[in-house]
């Protein structure tokens, strides 16, 4: 059955209507758990708000859990579902830059998009820088190209490279989320700040 | 310090549930996750291709991303998926009361300030997301959904990175 339209269910165009839809709901889920507030964000590394911890782990646990379900109960093909490649170079390259922007601006691109929508402006700016900084990697290109492809590995998932089945991996993620739930329950008490 | 003032945001876990149903739906119904930086870079590979057409047939990376890509950029799933998130995030606002145009920053730093830090880290996040093909959205979140070990190691060298030079940045949040 699904995914809907690798099996025709649905039309290209509607596709696009329902990311649309999908938009909303993601725009609207970060909004209402603080994610337009650039010093909620940042909180997170200072252990004076976690939020960002326990929303970002539960929605990873939702997801994963519901597509493992799905898949068990034969709704959806997994093996027509994306999944990210791994260039083992740019994808560590790339998160170690992406944390600096992040201490740096306060946002991510998502975040900011959702900031920008109840008039952050502090995310207008980061928004142009984002804009600034991706057309400097497009006009560079050819520098990095070839630390971009570097260490291509395919499309491994962490089940495969430990030789797990998906359900206990899933299952060892679940308990990992949770000690650091519990971590983060017990900064945000160790550091009490007020709500920005 | 238990006078602390508590929540006008929802339970964050409510939020998280919400957030990952999100991301199910669309996998089951697009087969793919969610993003952001994706669509910047649509409207980014538009612009240049108006300003600059002879420069999109020649340099390097728009040729490459005009073969993966046919048809118009902005014609796509993210730009789409984001142009929901200004609605729902503006729809939040409003049901809560939040909508104000304000520059956020701590006391302790000028509106200059953040905007300045604002830009470099928007900039560095935009190449950044680039580079990891994806930021905490595309990467992060949906690369830790379908369990790719891309998405594992980039979500760990976000966080990790932040919190390493969390100590340098930390007169401009706290």
């Amino acid at each position: 059955m699904g995914p809907l339209i690798v099996n025709e269910i649905i039309s290209p165009n509607t596709n696009l209507f329902i990311a649309f839809l999908i938009g909303i709901g993601f725009g609207f889920a970060l909004e209402s758990s603080g994610f337009s507030s650039s010093r909620k964000l940042a909180g997170m590394f200072y252990g004076y708000d976690t939020t960002v911890l326990k929303v970002f782990f539960t929605a990873a646990l939702t997801a994963m859990l519901g597509l493992l379900f799905f898949s068990l109960f034969g709704w959806i093909d997994l093996d027509f579902v994306y999944i990210n490649p791994t260039y083992l170079t740019s994808a560590i390259l790339g998160g170690a830059i992406m944390g600096a922007g992040f201490i740096m601006g306060g946002f991510c691109p998502g975040t900011a998009f959702c900031a920008i929508s109840i008039g952050k402006l502090d995310a207008l700016a980061f928004i142009g820088g984002l804009v600034l900084g991706i057309l400097f990697f497009t006009e560079g290109y050819p520098m990095w190209e070839e630390i971009y492809k570097a260490n291509f590995l395919g499309t491994p998932t962490m089940n495969d490279i430990i030789d797990l089945p998906r359900g206990v991996f899933a299952l060892g993620m679940i308990l990992v989320a949770f000690a650091m739930f519990w971590v983060g329950e017990w900064a945000e008490k160790k550091f009490p700040r007020e709500e920005y | 310090m238990n006078e602390v003032k508590k929540t006008k945001y929802i339970n964050p876990y409510i939020g998280g549930v919400l957030l990952g149903i999100v991301l199910l739906a669309a996998n089951f119904i697009s087969g793919r996750g969610l993003g952001a930086s994706g669509a910047v870079k649509s409207a980014v590979v538009s612009t240049v291709n108006v300003v600059a057409p002879s420069h999109v047939e020649n340099a390097a990376f728009y040729k490459a991303y005009r073969q993966s890509h046919p048809g118009n950029p902005m014609h796509s799933w993210l730009v789409f998926e984001m142009l929901g998130v200004l609605v729902g995030g503006f729809l939040s606002g409003a049901f809560a009361k939040r909508l104000k145009f304000k520059v956020e920053h701590s006391p302790k730093i000028t509106s200059k300030r953040r905007i300045i830090f604002a830009v470099m880290g928007g900039i560095l996040f935009g190449f950044g997301a680039q580079l990891g093909r994806g930021c905490t959205s595309g990467s992060a979140l949906s690369g830790m959904a379908v369990l790719s070990v891309g998405g594992f190691i980039t979500m760990a060298f976000i966080f990790g990175t932040a919190f390493a030079l969390a100590y340098f940045f930390r007169k401009n949040w706290i």
